[in-house]
């Protein structure tokens, strides 16, 4: 049934205002990230800029949600965004992609990240300790995270195609629900699958279950796998008809994407301006 | 939902006004969803005017669209809006006859003694056009009978081509489905269908019954013909020689003449128990052959280890679908008490996320009740659930002012002894009950006149199978429900009929077995 159900949220047909609504409001959710080996302050310059405006000022479109970037990048992007800037800098850390690090190392990437700056940090648990069942251990590092990453958010990276099954997937939910993440997220992008609705589905039920049980709203971040435009608007039909309007919001659904932000942008200019333009006249991120 | 206050967990520690993502910690009594219009979508309705509906229609007897003998026609309406669609052509007892004769020369000239394999291309050539004309059939569909487009869409059309897929498969084999037997054709069949999925129905009853060499006189719903009617035309453009399938629409008096023909050799029907129970009377000593598909009550049975999310849209899929005019409707839910608040909850959240509307809207989930009568009848039993003391729960949609609406709801609070507890409703109607233990869902669930079917759900593999094998009905779905395939048999139990549609046994009701 999880299937299923994922699948009917993509078959809403999504038109016209609800369309250009719904595409505004899925980039002003969106996590520009560059996660890179060759990665550089040049590179995330282009980045920053995308995100405070990622198309001209006249078709209203609002600024992404955030940068995401690796720890070493962090200082640069606030230096790009500066102080009080609207997009948020994100930094994934904690041994990102694999988790396989001391948690020495990983307490001590993730404040130096908050040192440099980052309003938020995307972790990733220790898969390998999960599918050990040491769940104490996954729980205990997400907390010790937590702690010192405050007070910068934390999203905590579940890693679901690595985890595979779906109720790995909610257990890992939970668990980080329990331990302080302020947001879940599916994946780091470097693991296929990455996000699909019918686990981000999963994730958005814990997340539920959990307001239900303790009256704390936590935020849902797929990440990797959405590419256009279509796609956004499925997921953001599946937040809207599985937690409601109040999870309408960056500051509790975010997308995890590279790519996607340019062809959001090419369908909302379609819709206002009622053709296509062809791909170079959005820039790159 | 801005607020100070501080919640108490049951622990009894004092949690923080705002948890650490800058979001004020919601009280106990305050958890709620909101299902509000921050972000509605807009219309998206399926293009409908590129079909036209002629402003008559026709009986269609011996290949041909003739006009009724007693020269009457009676309206159609769209449930949605009221308005009339076309007028349909009032059969009766001297049609019937024409179309019986027709029926009969057609079985003993050409179709009888048409090898399976020929049979078996013309099968296929209707399943293929049905697939080509797939999207006029569905918005035709659910013009006539207020289906969702969605559902005739994804469900009635694509279901129907299978169904004729699937028999145009066996029309070459049927010498090898019956071991040690040899399958012969029993002659014309009479069939009678209702009016919840018009054009899935008469799939179930024609594509069987020509698979195996008969031929057919067939009566719609009189609120639904329409499609049938374009069935009709496909055909003639399949080429199908005259006479092999009749269309006879009209009353229930033009029914009871369809079955009361001497020469008829099986009575499909497919209907309300009532009318069963009196089209059996009918064929007692005649030597004709009778299968009765009828009534449900169906138990959709919720233990505490089911995954309850998974549930809860088995739960809606089940007595939602098609606004509830399904026979195998999981309409008794029965929750093991434990988790009854939980799924109380869940359910009251989730059938505000239903829309209800134009059923040509690609969003649209509940379309229009079928017709005015079954509307009242709707009314009237929740009405009683009421008078009984049951707890009404509905979504909070707004009801178009026009045509025949009903939005959906379930009655809490609801015991075995209530009218609702025991009654088909036929609507967008749960009745919510609960129980304690395994044996005891079992009781309840068997504790009914009907028997069609009934869901399990739970993640216990070893307590799917206990469960089902107790239960008495002809379908039992676990986690999952109102799933169909044309290989699967579908039938009842007890004053849910007898005989079996779909599969070899769908097969074998339409053979005499050597």
């Amino acid at each position: 049934m999880v299937e299923e159900r994922a699948g009917a949220f993509a078959k809403r047909s999504i038109k016209t205002s609800a369309k250009l609504a719904g595409l505004k409001l899925a980039i002003s959710m969106m996590d520009l990230t560059t996660l890179e080996g060759k990665d550089t302050p040049g590179k995330v310059a282009y980045l920053c800029r995308k995100a405070l405006q990622p198309v001209e000022p006249k078709y209203g479109v609002p600024p992404c949600a955030a940068v995401c970037v690796y720890p070493n990048m962090v200082k640069y992007a606030r230096k790009f965004l500066g102080d009080g800037s609207p997009v948020k800098v994100a930094s994934v850390a904690t041994g990102f992609p694999s988790g396989q690090y001391p948690l020495r190392t990983k307490l001590d990437e993730v404040r130096r990240a908050v040192g440099d700056g980052a309003d938020e940090i995307d972790m990733v648990i220790d898969r390998g300790a999960f599918l050990d069942g040491a769940y104490a251990r996954v729980f205990d590092e997400i907390a010790a995270v937590k702690e010192a990453s405050s007070p910068a958010h934390l999203k905590v990276i579940l890693e679901t195609g690595e985890l595979v099954t779906y109720d790995n997937v909610r257990l890992a939910s939970e668990i980080a629900m329990q331990a302080g993440a302020d947001f879940i997220k599916t994946s780091t992008g470097k693991v296929q699958p990455a996000a699909t609705m019918p686990v981000t589905l999963v994730m958005l039920e814990a997340i539920r279950d959990h307001f239900f049980a303790t009256g704390v709203r936590i935020g849902m971040k797929p990440a990797g796998g959405i590419r256009n435009a279509k796609q956004a608007l499925a997921y953001l039909v599946m937040v809207k008809e599985t937690l409601g309007d109040d999870w309408l919001t960056s500051d509790l659904f975010r997308f995890g994407a590279s790519t996607l932000v340019n062809d959001v942008l090419m369908q909302i200019v379609k819709t206002v301006d009622g053709n296509y333009q062809g791909p170079d006249y959005f820039s790159l991120p | 939902m801005k607020t100070k206050v501080t919640a108490r967990k049951t622990t009894g520690r004092l949690l923080p006004a705002k948890s650490s993502n800058g979001h004020p910690i919601v009280p106990l009594r305050e958890r709620r969803l909101n299902f509000g219009n921050k972000w509605d979508y807009a219309p998206a309705p399926e293009e409908s005017k590129n079909y036209i509906i002629a402003p008559r229609h026709d009986l269609f007897i011996n290949g041909q669209f003739v006009k009724p003998h007693s020269g009457k026609y009676f309206p159609s309406i769209n449930p949605a809006t009221e308005d009339q669609l076309t007028e349909i052509a009032l059969g009766d007892k001297a049609d019937v006859d024409k179309a019986v004769k027709a029926a009969r020369r057609a079985y003993d000239k050409v179709w009888g003694k048409m090898p399976g394999r020929e049979r078996g291309k013309y099968l296929y050539r209707i399943a293929r056009i049905i697939q080509e004309k797939m999207r006029e059939l569905a918005v035709l569909e659910s013009m006539d009978g207020g289906k969702p487009i969605k559902e005739t869409r994804d469900v009635d059309l694509p279901l129907v081509a299978a169904h004729f897929f699937y028999h145009g498969g066996w029309a070459d084999k049927l010498n090898y489905a019956f071991p040690g037997r040899t399958p012969r054709p029993l002659g014309v069949a009479g069939q009678i269908i209702p009016w919840n999925f018009p054009l899935l129905m008469a799939a179930w009853k024609i594509a069987p019954a020509i698979c195996c060499g008969n031929t057919v006189v067939i009566k719609p719903s009189k609120t639904t013909s329409l499609t049938l009617l374009r069935l009709a035309q496909i055909f003639q453009e399949a080429e199908l020689p005259e006479g092999v399938v009749n269309v006879i629409t009209g009353v229930g008096e033009t029914g009871t003449a369809i079955v009361q023909h001497p020469d008829v050799n099986k009575i499909a029907f497919t209907g309300s128990t009532d009318v069963g129970k009196q089209l059996a009377q009918m064929v007692v000593g005649t030597g004709k052959r009778i299968t009765l598909e009828l009534g449900g009550k169906a138990a959709n049975i919720i233990f505490e280890d089911a995954p309850i999310d998974q549930a809860i849209e088995g739960i809606i899929a089940g007595i939602y679908f098609n606004m509830g005019h399904v026979c195998c409707a999981g309409s008794r839910l029965l929750v093991q008490e434990g988790i009854f608040p939980t799924v109380v909850r869940k359910l009251r959240d989730r059938i505000q996320t239903l829309r209800l509307g134009n059923p040509l809207d690609k969003n649209t989930d509940i379309g229009a009740i079928n017709n005015k009568p079954q509307l009242e009848k709707i009314r009237e039993l929740v009405q009683s659930g009421v008078d009984e003391g049951a707890e009404v729960v509905q979504s909070h949609c707004p009801l178009p002012a026009r045509g025949y609406w009903y939005p959906p709801t379930f009655l809490t609070g609801v015991t075995a002894s209530h009218r609702v507890a025991q009654e088909e409703i036929f609507g967008p109607v749960l009745s919510v009950m609960t129980f304690r233990t395994p044996e005891e869902a079992v009781e309840r669930a068997n504790n009914t006149p009907y028997g069609l079917s009934a869901g399990v759900w739970t993640d216990k593999g070893s307590k799917i199978f206990k469960i089902v094998s107790q239960l008495r009905a002809g379908v039992v779905w676990a986690n999952t429900y109102n799933k169909f395939d044309p290989t699967s048999p579908f039938g009842g139990y007890k004053e849910s009929g007898f005989g079996r549609e779909g599969g070899l046994q769908g097969l074998a009701a339409y053979c005499r077995l050597d």
